[in-house]
């Protein structure tokens, strides 16, 4: 299913906290909504998910406009919340029978959906214990599975992995990633620049509740101009005429000099970091250490903003 | 099954589970009422039987000595409803202040031979002294009026040469309720079930905004629920895990206390409703005007306190000033606690039901209505 959101606009009193979000999703996909904390990815997950209503625009799914309240077109979407939204007190089974309850189910297909939700987020052997025996990673797994009970066609996750241990985080990716080759559509918001870099197709990224970019990684890596990174420290700094030579080494499209550490920017590292050993060895500058960094996200987000995901 | 009626019973089923769940806060909903009023209820004259009527503490200091005195010290002795002991003044003094006598009286020298020419108004009245606790000040006319009885019929042997003069007339004591005999602990089980049902009402309420700052409230919306579904599941199950409460304590009352339902049994079922479904209501309003659990709770107790206390719940209210009594109609407790009163020991019909119970009723509307105007349903 298709899920649009058409120039989303929502206030808070004076506060504007989305504005103009505009944004489509299709099955298969896995769309993340990328931003700092406070950017409005949230109360975009709320319009989207039928909770809030929009000052202006609107979310469509499959063309049809979602409504808030008891609209039956919610029937299509799961919520994954931010918030671990569990009964602490009732085994997983109970919680798993509740929430199907809401969504109308009972008898036979609700003990199969239980069933499956159980096996796909590897809970089944856990299901008579309550959440408040589970790790951090279990409890968010269940808290996915109560999302999927009614099978939704669209699954917007409201970051479904803070506070998750290394291995249920895998877990969850490989849940989410099995969903969007069953033909979901999913959402995924995170300010962990490292999970989009893993889970999502395409990209959103959005700061001050506008939208700044939707690409594709590799469009937004390109559209923003940002480049691989090679950093070369040296006892005795270059000196001006190796850098010139640097600077008109093919490829490269940046050189930095800070003290010993030089920084040179370029498209492809595996082509421009010989030539640049070669080139000041060929000088007589002996390099003590290198590290190189693929250009990311928060490279892009560097250059949309000006700031890092981490300082906001 | 119809899904929105599907919803509603998953959402009723998920209250009552959680209640029934927690064993340990199960016993305290259940137990507190039920110690509390037992303990009430043995203060305020247990079951009524007249074997545990016990005698008023009171000190009599004798500073006369004469024929008189002695004879109305003796007199008071025999009375059921005293129980007295001479002592000297300044230890009198000290039992009243400390509250281990409720008052004492101080008979002057001189009072055998002054009282009986000031009965025909010769001479001074000798001036008894009536030591009370400021406490217990219900008992200062009750012992004086004791007191003057049997100086009456002491002064009437005295000064008649026949059986002396007594008081004209037998007094036959009937207790009036259509009900068997007068059970205080009927009484005092109306009253704390009363308190305590609130209390749970206020829990269900907090819960409410407790599931909003956890992030639950925001889960529920997102599923495809109608207000009236969200609400009325909750408006349910309280009510029902009000009745629930209700029906163990009055069974425990039967079995325990001997607090029978002498009057109409479905009337006390229709109060019994009203006042849980009051009890739900009250706790939806709170969640819709409170704006955080822990803020809410405490203005939520205190008011809660000041209805019961209103109500008669902890003093029975005709106890209470001519004024206060008509001006705590206004609050809904009262109707619950004279309502269960009437259906129990007082032994009145289904017609005397039909008040409280739609006073409550109409409260109940009333809060639910508040609840659902001032509810903030896009807040998480």
């Amino acid at each position: 299913m298709h899920l649009v959101a058409d120039r989303l606009q929502k206030k808070f009193g004076a506060t504007t906290a989305v504005t103009e979000v505009s944004f489509a999703a299709a099955p298969g996909e896995i769309l993340g909504l990328l931003g700092p904390n406070g950017a409005g990815k949230s109360t975009t997950i709320s319009m989207l998910a039928g909770l809030t209503k929009p000052d202006f625009g609107s979310v469509k799914i499959d063309g049809i406009p979602l409504g808030t309240g008891a609209d039956p077109a919610k029937r299509r979407l799961g919520l994954v919340t931010q918030e671990i939204a569990l009964l602490e007190e009732l085994p997983a089974r109970k919680n798993l029978e509740f929430f199907g309850g809401l969504y109308g189910l009972s008898g036979r297909a609700l003990k199969q959906r239980i069933a499956a939700a159980l096996e796909l987020t590897s809970l089944a052997d856990r299901a008579g214990d309550a959440p408040q025996e589970f790790s951090g990673g279990m409890r968010r797994r269940l808290n996915i599975a109560c999302a999927l009970l009614h099978e939704p066609q669209i699954l917007l996750l409201d970051e479904p992995t803070v506070g998750v241990d290394p291995q249920s985080r895998n877990a969850i990716f490989e849940t989410i990633e099995w969903l969007a080759a069953a033909g979901r559509t999913l959402v995924y918001t995170t300010h962990y620049m490292e999970e989009v870099e893993r889970l999502c197709d395409r990209v959103v990224i959005i700061d001050h509740g506008r939208v700044l970019a939707d690409n594709t990684l590799a469009g937004l890596l390109t559209n923003a101009q940002v480049s691989n990174r090679l950093t070369l420290i040296y006892d005795l700094p270059p000196d001006g005429a190796a850098l010139a030579d640097i600077r008109n080494l093919p490829g490269v499209t940046q050189v930095n000099l800070a003290g010993s550490e030089l920084a040179v920017c370029a498209a492809d590292l595996g082509v421009a970091a010989p030539r640049v050993l070669e080139c000041l060895a060929a000088r007589g500058f002996s390099c003590q250490e290198l590290t190189s960094r693929r250009a990311n996200l928060e490279d892009v987000f560097l250059a949309l903003t000006g700031r890092t995901l981490r300082d906001t | 099954m119809n899904p929105p009626v599907t919803a509603f019973r998953a959402l009723v089923r998920k209250d009552v589970a959680i209640f029934l769940r927690d064993r340990r806060a199960l016993l305290v909903n259940l137990l507190t009422p039920i110690v509390v009023a037992g303990f009430f209820g043995f203060l305020f004259g247990g079951s009524g039987s007249p074997d545990t009527v016990s005698g008023m503490p009171v000190g009599i200091v004798d500073l006369d000595g004469s024929v008189l005195s002695k004879a109305v010290v003796a007199d008071l002795a025999q009375d059921q409803s005293l129980k007295t002991e001479s002592m000297p003044e300044a230890r009198a003094q000290q039992l009243v202040k400390s509250g281990k006598l409720r008052a004492a009286l101080v008979l002057p020298a001189g009072f055998g031979a002054a009282a009986p020419g000031a009965l025909f108004g010769r001479g001074n009245k000798p001036l008894v002294t009536l030591l009370y606790d400021p406490s217990q000040s219900i008992v200062r006319p009750v012992v004086a009026g004791l007191f003057t009885q049997h100086v009456m019929q002491q002064l009437s042997l005295a000064l008649s040469s026949g059986n002396g003069i007594s008081v004209p007339f037998a007094l036959a004591n009937v207790p009036v309720s259509t009900g068997p005999r007068y059970n205080s602990y009927a009484h005092s089980f109306a009253g704390m079930s009363v308190q305590f049902i609130l209390f749970m009402g206020i829990d269900a309420g907090i819960t409410l905004l407790l599931m909003r700052e956890q992030g639950m409230w925001r889960r529920l919306r997102a599923a495809p629920l109608s207000r009236g579904v969200l609400l009325g599941s909750r408006l349910a199950a309280t009510t029902l895990i009000a009745m629930l409460i209700l029906a163990v304590v009055y069974l425990v009352a039967r079995v325990v206390f001997g607090v029978r339902i002498a009057g109409s049994v479905p009337g006390f079922a229709m109060v019994a409703f009203c006042f849980a479904l009051l009890a739900a209501s009250t706790g939806l309003m709170i969640a819709a005007l409170g704006r955080s659990a822990g803020a809410t709770r405490g203005v939520a107790m205190f008011s809660v306190l000041i209805l019961v206390m209103l109500g008669g719940a902890w003093v029975p209210a005709f106890l209470f000033p001519e004024w206060l009594q008509r001006a705590s109609t206004l609050a809904p407790t009262r109707w619950a606690v004279d309502g269960l009163d009437a259906m129990t020991w007082r032994g009145l019909p289904l017609e005397a039901a039909l008040a409280p119970a739609a006073v409550l009723f109409g409260w109940a509307v009333l809060f639910a209505l508040i609840a659902v105007w001032r509810f903030d349903w896009e807040g998480d």
